[in-house]
């Protein structure tokens, strides 16, 4: 098909309408982390300088960056396991057996408000001695994977033809065994969408780890805030520590582009 | 029919079970306290200790203009916002409705403030913000334009929040739509051709109906997230100027874990979750009704 001349450069336009505002502010916080606090404060501001190294030297090895790190890793990491481990089970019992009732209670808790647990739960941690544990980290972090496992394999496993177990069952496998040696390997697109995304969830997750934790089990979006917190804010720092936080994020989008999409989108369109 | 263990035949209690007694545990009882401690008087703080009261801290919560400012003002925000987006995102969804060069990679650009951490982007929109040295009002003193106090004035600072929230958001409204613009048939298209309709009529009287069960679908998921709007709020403005940009969840989270009053911050949170419920339930009818 022929394109008009007007199509030609009309189009790409909108496009660049549709980027630059999309983009702009991931490449001034980029910019930022390399600048010095005289450049950054400095009016007009600046698009060329001579990039240094400063802010993310302070991030490093100034702050306990590492530790979050770690900390943001092991909770992520954990709560997500945990989710498929309890989530792939009840999504493939919700699809198989039509458990309409099920999938509306993990459609609630998609829509509470999280402080309605976590009002509870700071009660409860205290009282247990379990402020600043990875155990209630992991454990609140669960409430935001789980739902996004069992949505979306839920309607994965839907996907999946009957067939496939029946013929396993027919030469004599268990239905939990055709689960577990057909169902699953076949799943793994869907696996794979979930893990990303529970695990950008918890990743991303400010207000659990802002109550339950506090300096041995602080979680990255608590670190980069309390960065803003001084009395003077130190720019150049905080566009560091925020491109730190984004970096593992925006890598695993970039691996799984697919997959993401496809969890991000998917409920919405099938309904 | 096949012999079968104890496990086989109670396989559909069996398998979510696990989940089940998790979400038991975690969150329904969790809930359930919260509705048990609405109906109290209960600040941690006082050492005094827990008293019923019934719809006692519900009709003091009334008489809060915090409150009743909150509730405003999270109606305005999550209408605000969510309009832009399904409008914008729907926009941008229809123009990359084809196919060309780089669709992917821009898909890519797409997804990157969907799963950018909010409290990082709270804070970047802040440096862009800022009065004196921000970005924003650079640009508003190139065009001669008066510059703004953008979040630290408490005039400007709702739409200021509002903006970043449809920065990062409409592009998963542009994702959603565009995915299900691919589902689409393509024969309503083609009659509509032969009937000679143009480009307008097509996209007002073909593609929109087919369009909007989609986008209504969007707008929720958005929106139950709107009304519980949290990190980039407080990151950003942690409530200010004064209260200005107090939210109901700001406003709960106060509540609960700068005032320890639990009793009237349950209260905020079971209508904040009625409030999420029935909007819910209300596009969900809409949709029923028109049959989208």
């Amino acid at each position: 098909m022929k394109q008009s001349l007007r199509f030609r450069i009309g189009f790409p336009l909108l496009v660049l309408i549709i980027i630059i505002p999309m983009i702009f502010p991931f490449l001034w916080m980029f910019m930022s982390a390399f600048k010095t606090q005289v450049d950054i404060i400095s009016w007009p501001p600046k698009f060329l300088f001579s990039p240094t190294m400063v802010n993310f030297n302070k991030v490093f090895n100034e702050q306990n960056f590492l530790l979050y790190l770690k900390n943001s890793m092991i909770v992520g990491v954990g709560s997500v396991a945990i989710s498929l481990l309890l989530g792939l089970p009840a999504a493939y019992s919700i699809a198989r057996f039509h458990q309409k009732r099920l999938s509306v209670m993990i459609l609630i808790a998609r829509l509470m408000p999280g402080i309605s647990f976590l009002m509870p739960w700071y009660i409860v941690f205290s009282r247990l001695g379990l402020m600043d544990s990875y155990t209630a980290l992991i454990l609140s972090h669960i409430l935001i994977a789980l739902p996004v496992v069992v949505w979306i394999m839920s309607s994965y496993f839907e996907s999946v033809p009957l067939e496939m177990e029946e013929s396993a069952m027919v030469d004599g496998a268990t239905m939990q065994r055709a689960f577990v040696s057909i169902i699953l390997p076949l799943s793994v697109p869907g696996i794979v969408t979930a893990t990303t995304l529970s695990f950008i969830f918890s990743w991303n997750n400010f207000m659990f780890s802002q109550v339950l934790s506090m300096e041995k089990t602080r979680t990255l979006p608590i670190a980069v805030y309390n960065f803003m917190s001084y009395a003077e804010v130190d720019w150049g720092g905080v566009m560091a520590a925020a491109v730190a936080i984004m970096t593992p994020a925006i890598i695993l989008t970039m691996v799984f582009q697919k997959y993401v999409v496809k969890g991000l989108t998917m409920g919405a369109v099938k309904g | 029919m096949i012999k079968s263990g104890f496990f086989e035949r109670n396989l559909k209690y069996l398998f979510p079970l696990p989940a089940l007694l998790f979400v038991l545990l975690l969150m329904v009882f969790p809930v359930l306290y919260t509705l048990f401690v609405s109906f109290t008087e209960w600040t941690l703080t006082s050492g005094r200790p827990m008293k019923f009261v019934a719809l006692d801290s519900y009709l003091k919560i009334m008489r809060e203009p915090r409150f009743l400012d909150a509730v405003g003002r999270t109606f305005s925000f999550t209408v605000g916002a969510v309009v832009a987006e399904a409008v914008l995102g729907t926009t941008i969804a229809l123009v990359l409705n084809r196919e060309f060069k780089g669709k992917n990679a821009l898909k890519f650009i797409l997804l990157l403030p969907l799963v950018a951490t909010p409290v990082a982007v709270g804070i970047v929109f802040n440096l862009f913000y800022d009065p004196t040295i921000g970005f924003l009002n650079y640009v508003l003193s190139v065009l001669g334009l008066p510059q703004s106090g953008w979040v630290t004035a408490s005039s400007t600072v709702l739409p200021s929040l509002m903006l970043v929230d449809i920065w990062q958001w409409t592009p998963m409204i542009a994702l959603i739509v565009l995915a299900g613009l691919a589902g689409l048939s393509n024969e309503p298209y083609e009659s509509a051709k032969v009937d000679g309709a143009s480009g307008a009529q097509t996209f007002f009287h073909v593609t929109l109906p087919m369009i909007m069960p989609t986008i209504l679908t969007a707008i929720i998921l958005r929106a139950v997230d709107a009304l519980k709007t949290y990190d980039i709020i407080y990151a950003m403005t942690g409530g200010g100027p004064g209260y200005s940009s107090e939210t109901l969840n700001i406003l709960a989270y106060k509540y609960s874990f700068e005032y320890f009053n639990l009793g009237q911050a349950s209260s905020i949170l079971v209508f904040l979750f009625f409030l999420v419920l029935l909007f819910s339930l209300g596009v969900m009818k809409i949709r029923k009704k028109f049959e989208l």
